[in-house]
C-alpha cells in the first residue's frame, strides 16, 4: 500500500511541525479503504453465531432451517469445521491467545463463534445464523470477582514478573503516622473501535491474501501462517487503515482465522464483519480489577510505603493477559518500600487482553485516588503530598531516570488550571448556577518501550524518496509522523518523498503499541534514510566530478534534496546530479531499529504527566459533567505537535469514559453482558466533552532512543480517571471506590 | 420477488433492482453500489457512522430499508466535494484535525453538513457538541469535531453572505 | 432478519385492509427495524406507511389545542414554531431524546410504539413474558438497575423509554387510531398498558389498529408559559433516561391554578397522578408543596431490583422540575434540551 490519496492541503514539512494529516483528504472523502470496504470478484458473506450461554455445550444446531434459506450457501459447525493446521488450544507466541475454530462443542464464554455461516448476500448469512437457534447444556457459569478465591498471578503480561517487591511494605506500614488501606474496583470494558473486527480473505492456491484491520501487520502473518498451515510468506495482510485498534487489533481472532479456514476450503474469497455486539466477547478486552493500596507516611508526609495489590479477571487459560494494574504503583512515587503484586480469578469469559494503557490505566485510577485520600489524611493538598513524594530516581530500582520532567508538567498544568487556591476541604465551591463544583488532580505515567523494526530508503534518480515499513495507522497519524522522521533523515520536503506501509510485503515495522510505534518504526526509517544519504555521500565523495569529491570524511547533511559537505556548506550537489553520474541506479538504505538491551537495564523510562479536572454536579440530581480537563504532558520529542494533541486529548477522554462511564453489565446468573451494545455500552459523546486542554513540555532525551521519542498514545488516559475521581470528592465530600462512578453512588451517600 | 426502485445518489439517477427487501440503506451503497464511504459501526442507529442525507435529511442509514426509499435523493460522502475542491465542512475536519483513524469521519462530516442546514446549532459550540452527539468517536476527537463544525458554520455563512450581498 | 413481503399502501383505508396477523406497520423504522435486526420482532409482512399523505400534517387547531398526523418526523414537529409555541415541553421532550438522525426519521406514531429498552426483552435469548408470554422474567434478578419502580408486576418490570410520551401524558393527548372496526379515540392514559399478568399486551390498540394521529386538547396549551422536561442521565446526551419529568404550571400570580405532571423512565407507561396534581392547586409554587406532590406521585413506587434509587431520584426530579416550569419557559430551546446543564440564559425564540 502506498502513500494516501495525495492532496490539494499544504503543509510544512518535517519532525516537530504541526503537518496536516496526510492521510486526511482519503478520510474526509470516503476514499480511505477500511478492511470491510473490498469486496472481490466472487466474494461470499460469512457470519459467525456466537454463544448465547457462557459455559457449557452446545447440543443442537438446526443447519438444516440455515441451509433452507435462500442464499445460505455452505454452514460450518463442528462436524464440518474447515480444517487448521496449528492447535487452536495453544498459544502459539507471546501475544497470541487460545482460539475457539469449532474444534469442539464446548462454550468458554458468551459470543463464542460456534458456526459460520456463509450466504450469497450478507442479508442470507445474517439471518441464516439466525435460524441455527442454538440448544444447550448449559452449565453455570464462573462470573464476577467472587466467583472463585484469587490465587497468585502465574506470571504478569509481556513477560514480566507477578510480584515485584522493594523493601520492606510491612514494616513501612508499621512505622507509618498515618496508613491508608482502600479497595478500588474497575469493571471489564470493551475496546469497541468504531470499525469493528473485519476480514476479507482471498485464496490463490496456497496463497492467501487478507485485508484486516492489523496492529502488527509483519507478526500476524506468522500467526496465521501457524494455524494454516503454510509459509508466512504465502501471506499478504494488507492494512492501510485501520478504524482504530487500541489494542484489539495485533494478534488474530477467532472468527478471523475461521474465516479464512473456510475461504479455503470453498473456494471463494469471503468477508466477515463481526456485529456491535460480537465486539464483546471473541475479540478482547480489560479485564475486571479489584485493587487493594495500602500507604503509609511518616511525620513530613513522605511515603514509607506504597502496597498494591491487584486482583483480576481472567479467562479459563492460565496463560491470559491479566490486567496488570498494581504495576501503576511502580516507578512513580518515592515510597521507601514498594510492593505491587497480581492476583487472577477465573471467569467463564473471552480471553483478556491489552486495552489502551492496559494496567496503567486501571492501576493509575485506583493509585491516584488514593493517594488523594492519603493527601486528604495527612491535611495536604494533593498537588504538594506528591511534590513531597516526588522520584528523582526510580523508586525500588534507584535507576536514573533518562528524562523525566514531571515537575514542569505540574507546574504547567496547574498554573493553566489555576490550581493555586484550591480549597483542602471538599465542597466548598459552588459555581453561579448552584453546581457543586470540584477541583482533582492525578499523575499521567506510562513506560516509554521501544520494540523491533526494519526499513528500507530508496533515494531515486529524480532526487525524490521512497521509504518502506510495514507500520499501523490507526488514527494516531503514522502515515504522516513518520513521514516526516524519514523526510528528516533523507533531507527530503515531505511532499518528495513516497511511503509505503500497512502491508506485510514491506520490512517488519513492528507492533503499534505501548506506545512505541513511532520510536521504533521512525527508527528504523530514520537509520535507513541515514543509510541511503551515507551511500549517496560515498558516491558523491569518490566522484571528481562532484563538488564533493574528496569531503568523504567530514560527513555530510542533507537538505532539500542537496547533500552539503559538513564543514564547509558552499560545496554542494543535488541528489539527482549525484545519482545521475554514477549510472543512474537508485540508491537505497536499510535501517533497523531496537533498543540495545544495555540500555534498557540502565536508565527507566517513562512518559510522564499531570492532569487537572474540574467537575460540575448538580447538587439535587447528582448528574455530573467533567468542564474542564487540563493535562500537561512530558513525552520526549514531539514529531508532530498537532496529532500529538489529539492523541492526548483521545486518552484524556478515555479517562473521562472510565471515570463517569465505561463498564460491561454482566448478567450474574448467566455470565453474559447484558449491555453489549452502545446505547447500553457508554462511551462519551461529543455533549460530554467541553473544556479540554493539552500542553506538551519538551524534554531532550538521548538515552530512549537515538530520536527522543517517548509515545503519547496511552499516556493521557493515565492519571485522566484520578483526577476526575478526586474532583467528584472535591465537589462532594464522597468517595466513591469504582469506576464508572454513578449518579445513583452519589445519591446514595446523600 | 423482487422491488425495482430508483435513487438519485449524490446526483446520479441509479435504477436498482432488489432481490431481497431486507437491504437497509446502508447495505445497498456498501455492498451493491460500490459506495464504501458510509461506514457501519452498530447497525442499529447507536452510532451514527452511518449517517447520511436522505432528500437533505441526515439520518442513520443502518436503519432505512431501501426498499422504501423509491424517488429519493441521496448524499453521501463520495458526493460532497466538487472534484478536488473540498466542502467547507471537510476541510474544516482536516484542519482541526477532527478525526483520527477516520472510520467515523463520514458519518460525522455528513452529520455536521445536516446539522448546518437545519440550522439550530448556529456557530455556539455547545448547541455544536449537542448537535454532533448522534455520532460517537471512539478516538475521541470530539474537541476538533466541534472546533471544525463551529469554523465550517461560520464559514458557510459568510460565503452565504457575500453571495447573497 | 426474517424475510418479509413488502406493501406501500397510499391510504389509511388500504393499510389497514392490508393488515393480516403477522403483519406490522413500519413508519420511520428507528425502532421497528432493530427489533426486527436482533429478532424480537419478526413480520412477514412490513406495510410502509410512508406515503400516506393524510398520516403527514402538523395541524394547530382552533381555540388552541393540535392534532399531529402519526408519520410526522420527531424534529418536524419539535421545531414546528407554532407546535413548540403552544407546547414547548413536546418539543423539550423530543429533544432530549435520541440524536439528531433517528429524530429525523423516527415518526410520532413511531415513538408512541416504541418497545421497551429492557435489555431481556430486547435478547432472544432470555426468558421475557413481554416478549414471549410465560417464558419468565429475567430481569427480575438480573441487570435491573434502569427498570421500572412504580406498576410493574411480577411478570415484567420494563419502563417505556420514550421522552415524547411523557409530556403527552401530562397534557392529556388522546390518540387516534383506525383499524379494522373504524376509528376511535384512546387517551393516551389507557394507551400504554402496565404489564400485570399479560406484559405482552402492550398497548390498547386491537390487532390491525394503526396510530392515524394524536391530538392535543385546547387546555393543553394553557401551559405554555410554565411548562418543562427534564431529564436524567448517564451521559449528557444521546442516552435514555434514568428518570425524566414533564411538569407544567398554569400559575395566577403565585398560585397555581392548574398543575401537570408526568414521570418517565419509571413505569411501563408515562406515570401521571392528577391526585398528585391537584394537591399543588391552590397553592404557592414552594419546594414544599412540589415536594408533597412528588410524594403523591410516587405513592407505591417500590423497586424491583437494584433500582431502588430510582424511586428518591424521581421524587428530586419531580420537586427540580416544578421549579423549573415554575420559572418560566425559556425563550428559546436550551442547548441541551431537557439536562440540567442546559443553558437557559439567552432570549430568543423558543426554537
Amino acid at each position: 500500500m502506498s502513500d494516501p490519496v495525495t492532496m490539494p492541503i499544504r503543509f510544512g514539512s518535517n519532525s516537530g511541525q504541526s503537518v496536516t494529516r496526510r492521510d486526511g483528504v482519503a478520510k474526509v472523502t470516503g476514499r480511505a479503504t477500511y478492511a470491510a470496504d473490498n469486496h472481490p470478484d466472487g466474494m461470499l458473506y460469512a457470519v459467525f453465531a456466537p454463544a448465547t450461554i457462557a459455559r457449557g455445550r452446545v447440543t443442537h444446531l438446526d443447519t438444516a432451517a440455515a441451509k433452507a434459506h435462500p442464499g445460505v450457501v455452505e454452514v460450518f459447525t463442528p462436524q464440518n469445521r474447515p480444517p487448521v493446521v496449528g492447535d487452536p488450544d495453544k498459544k502459539p507466541f507471546m501475544f497470541a491467545i487460545p482460539l475457539e475454530l469449532l474444534q469442539d462443542d464446548t462454550v468458554r464464554y458468551a459470543m463464542q463463534p460456534i458456526a459460520l455461516v456463509i450466504g450469497e448476500t450478507l442479508e442470507a448469512a445474517t439471518e441464516g445464523a439466525r435460524l441455527l437457534n442454538p440448544q444447550y447444556a448449559a452449565e453455570t457459569p464462573r462470573t464476577g470477582m467472587d466467583a472463585e478465591a484469587a490465587k497468585p498471578a502465574p506470571s504478569g503480561p509481556f513477560g514480566r514478573p507477578a510480584e515485584v517487591v522493594h523493601g520492606d511494605t510491612a514494616a513501612g506500614l508499621a512505622k507509618a503516622v498515618e496508613t491508608l488501606d482502600v479497595t478500588y474496583d474497575t469493571p471489564a470494558q470493551y475496546h469497541n473501535a468504531m470499525e469493528p473486527h473485519a476480514i476479507v480473505a482471498k485464496w490463490d492456491g496456497d496463497r492467501l491474501e487478507i485485508d484486516t484491520p492489523n496492529q502488527a501487520i509483519v507478526l500476524s502473518r506468522a500467526f496465521y501462517a501457524y494455524y494454516l498451515g503454510i509459509p508466512a510468506d504465502h501471506i499478504l495482510i494488507r492494512s492501510p487503515y485501520l478504524g482504530g485498534g487500541f489494542g484489539s487489533k495485533a494478534v488474530p481472532y477467532s472468527p478471523l482465522v475461521l474465516t479464512i479456514a473456510a475461504a479455503r476450503v470453498l473456494d471463494r474469497p469471503l468477508k466477515l464483519v463481526l456485529s456491535r455486539s460480537q465486539m464483546f466477547g471473541p475479540v478482547g478486552h480489560r479485564g475486571a480489577t479489584r485493587q487493594r493500596l495500602r500507604i503509609g507516611i511518616d511525620d513530613q508526609a513522605q511515603m514509607t510505603a506504597l502496597d498494591h495489590v491487584a486482583t483480576a479477571i481472567v479467562d479459563s487459560f492460565d496463560s491470559s493477559f491479566p490486567e496488570p494494574a498494581a504495576g501503576a504503583s511502580q516507578g512513580l512515587y518515592a515510597a521507601s518500600a514498594l510492593r505491587s503484586a497480581l492476583m487472577v480469578v477465573h471467569n467463564d469469559i473471552g480471553v483478556p487482553g491489552a486495552m489502551r494503557a492496559p494496567g496503567e490505566a486501571s492501576g493509575s485510577a485506583a493509585l491516584e485516588c488514593a493517594i488523594d485520600e492519603m493527601a486528604e489524611k495527612a491535611g495536604i493538598d494533593p498537588l504538594e503530598f506528591r511534590l513531597k513524594n516526588y522520584a528523582d530516581i526510580e523508586p525500588g530500582t534507584g535507576k536514573p531516570y533518562s528524562s523525566k520532567a514531571l515537575r514542569e508538567c505540574y507546574a504547567k498544568g496547574a498554573q493553566r488550571f489555576g490550581w493555586a487556591g484550591r480549597p483542602l476541604a471538599p465542597r466548598q465551591m459552588v459555581d453561579e448556577n448552584g453546581f457543586l463544583t470540584g477541583w482533582g488532580m492525578g499523575t499521567a505515567l506510562f513506560g516509554a518501550p521501544m520494540f523491533a523494526a526494519q526499513a528500507r530508503a530508496v533515494l531515486r534518480p529524480d532526487g525524490t524518496g521512497l521509504v518502506e515499513t510495514a507500520a499501523a495507522d490507526m488514527g494516531q497519524g503514522a502515515w504522516t509522523a513518520l513521514a516526516q522522521i524519514a523526510a528528516d533523515s533523507l533531507g527530503l520536503p515531505l511532499d518528495k518523498v513516497e511511503f509505503r506501509s500497512g502491508s506485510s510485503d514491506l520490512p517488519d515495522g513492528g507492533v503499534a503499541g505501548g506506545s512505541g510505534h513511532t520510536a521504533t518504526a521512525g527508527g528504523a526509517l530514520h537509520a535507513a534514510g541515514t543509510d541511503a544519504i551515507r551511500r549517496l555521500g560515498e558516491l558523491a565523495a569518490a566522484d571528481p566530478a562532484s563538488p564533493l569529491f574528496g569531503t568523504g570524511n567530514q560527513g555530510f547533511i542533507p537538505r532539500d534534496g542537496r547533500l552539503y559537505a559538513a564543514r564547509d556548506e558552499s560545496r554542494s550537489e543535488a541528489y539527482a546530479d549525484i545519482i545521475a553520474r554514477a549510472g543512474g541506479e537508485a540508491i537505497e538504505g536499510k535501517g533497523s531499529a531496537s533498543r540495545p538491551p544495555e540500555d534498557a537495564g540502565r536508565y527507566a523510562m517513562y512518559s510522564h504527566g499531570a492532569v487537572f479536572a474540574e467537575v460540575k454536579i448538580d447538587p439535587v440530581l447528582f448528574q455530573m459533567r467533567v468542564t474542564r480537563l487540563v493535562g500537561a504532558f512530558a513525552a520526549g520529542r514531539i514529531i508532530n505537535p498537532k496529532l500529538a494533541e489529539s492523541q492526548l486529548m483521545g486518552g484524556m477522554i478515555w479517562g473521562i469514559s472510565f471515570a463517569l462511564h465505561e463498564e460491561a453489565r454482566f448478567d450474574k446468573r448467566t455470565g453474559r453482558i447484558m449491555n453489549s451494545d452502545l446505547a447500553g455500552y457508554h462511551i462519551p459523546v461529543n455533549a460530554d466533552v467541553r473544556g479540554l486542554e493539552v500542553m506538551t513540555v519538551h524534554e531532550d532525551d538521548p538515552h530512549v532512543n537515538p530520536l527522543g521519542i517517548k509515545g503519547v498514545g496511552e499516556i493521557g488516559v493515565t492519571g485522566t480517571v484520578g483526577a476526575i475521581g478526586n474532583a467528584i470528592w472535591h465537589a462532594t465530600g464522597r468517595r466513591i471506590r469504582h469506576f464508572p462512578i454513578r449518579i445513583e453512588d452519589l445519591l446514595a451517600q446523600d | 420477488m423482487s422491488y425495482s426502485i430508483s435513487l438519485t445518489v449524490n446526483g446520479a439517477q441509479r435504477r436498482v433492482q432488489l432481490d431481497d427487501p431486507r437491504v437497509t440503506l446502508l447495505d445497498l451503497l456498501r455492498e451493491r453500489l460500490d459506495l464504501t464511504g458510509t461506514k457501519k459501526g452498530c447497525d442499529r442507529g447507536q452510532c451514527g457512522a452511518c449517517t447520511v442525507l436522505v432528500d437533505g435529511r441526515r439520518i442513520n442509514s443502518c436503519l432505512a430499508l431501501a426498499v422504501t426509499l423509491d424517488g429519493a435523493d441521496i448524499s453521501t460522502i463520495e458526493g460532497l466535494a466538487d472534484g478536488d475542491t473540498l466542502h467547507p465542512v471537510q476541510a474544516a475536519f482536516i484542519e482541526h484535525d477532527g478525526f483520527q483513524c477516520g472510520y467515523c469521519t463520514p458519518g460525522q462530516i455528513m452529520s455536521a453538513v445536516g446539522l448546518i442546514s437545519e440550522g439550530h446549532a448556529g456557530d455556539d459550540p455547545e448547541r455544536v457538541r449537542e448537535g454532533m452527539s448522534g455520532n460517537l468517536c471512539r478516538c475521541a476527537a470530539y474537541h476538533g469535531i466541534t472546533e471544525a463544525v463551529v469554523d465550517a458554520t461560520r464559514r458557510m455563512a459568510e460565503t452565504t453572505e457575500r453571495k447573497s450581498a | 432478519m426474517k424475510r418479509f413481503d413488502y406493501i406501500r399502501p397510499v391510504s389509511v383505508d388500504d393499510a389497514v385492509a392490508a393488515f393480516r396477523p403477522g403483519a406490522a406497520y413500519l413508519g420511520g423504522g428507528t425502532n421497528l427495524l432493530d427489533l426486527m435486526k436482533i429478532g424480537v420482532i419478526q413480520p412477514d409482512t412490513l406495510i410502509d406507511l410512508g406515503r400516506i399523505a393524510e398520516l403527514g400534517p402538523i395541524e394547530m387547531l382552533p381555540g388552541g389545542g393540535a392534532r399531529v398526523g402519526a408519520l410526522v418526523r420527531n424534529s418536524d414537529l419539535a421545531y414546528d414554531r407554532a407546535f413548540a409555541a403552544a407546547f414547548p415541553m413536546v418539543a423539550e421532550a423530543i429533544l432530549a431524546g435520541a440524536s439528531g438522525q433517528l429524530r429525523n426519521a423516527a415518526t410520532v406514531g413511531g415513538n408512541l410504539m416504541q418497545k421497551t429498552r429492557c435489555a431481556y426483552f430486547q435478547d432472544p435469548h432470555s426468558a421475557c413474558n413481554r416478549r414471549e408470554p410465560g417464558s419468565g422474567c429475567a430481569a427480575r434478578g438480573g441487570d435491573n438497575a434502569n427498570l421500572a419502580v412504580l406498576g410493574w408486576s411480577d411478570a415484567c418490570i420494563a419502563t417505556n423509554p420514550s421522552d415524547m410520551c411523557v409530556p403527552l401524558a401530562a397534557l392529556g393527548a388522546v390518540v387516534e387510531v383506525q383499524g379494522p372496526a373504524g376509528k376511535r379515540d384512546i387517551p393516551i392514559a389507557d394507551f400504554h398498558q402496565l404489564p400485570g399478568d399479560q406484559p405482552e399486551t402492550e398497548t390498547a390498540l386491537q390487532p390491525g389498529e394503526l396510530v392515524i394521529a394524536i391530538r392535543l386538547p385546547t387546555e393543553a396549551a394553557d401551559f405554555a408559559r410554565n411548562a418543562r422536561y427534564l431529564k436524567v442521565r448517564e451521559r449528557t446526551s444521546f442516552a435514555f433516561a434514568l428518570v425524566s419529568v414533564a411538569a407544567a404550571l398554569k400559575l395566577d400570580g403565585q398560585k397555581i391554578i392548574a398543575a401537570r405532571i408526568a414521570l418517565g423512565a419509571v413505569a411501563a407507561k408515562p406515570w401521571r397522578v392528577t391526585a398528585a396534581e391537584d394537591l399543588l392547586v391552590g397553592q404557592a409554587p414552594t419546594e414544599e408543596a412540589f415536594a408533597r406532590a412528588a410524594d403523591a406521585l410516587l405513592e407505591g413506587a417500590r423497586a424491583s431490583g437494584d433500582n431502588g434509587y430510582k424511586i428518591e431520584l424521581a421524587r428530586r426530579a419531580v420537586i427540580r422540575a416544578l421549579q423549573m416550569s415554575a420559572a418560566g419557559t425559556p425563550k428559546r430551546m436550551p442547548a441541551l434540551p431537557a439536562s440540567p446543564f442546559g443553558d437557559v440564559a439567552e432570549e430568543h425564540s423558543h426554537v
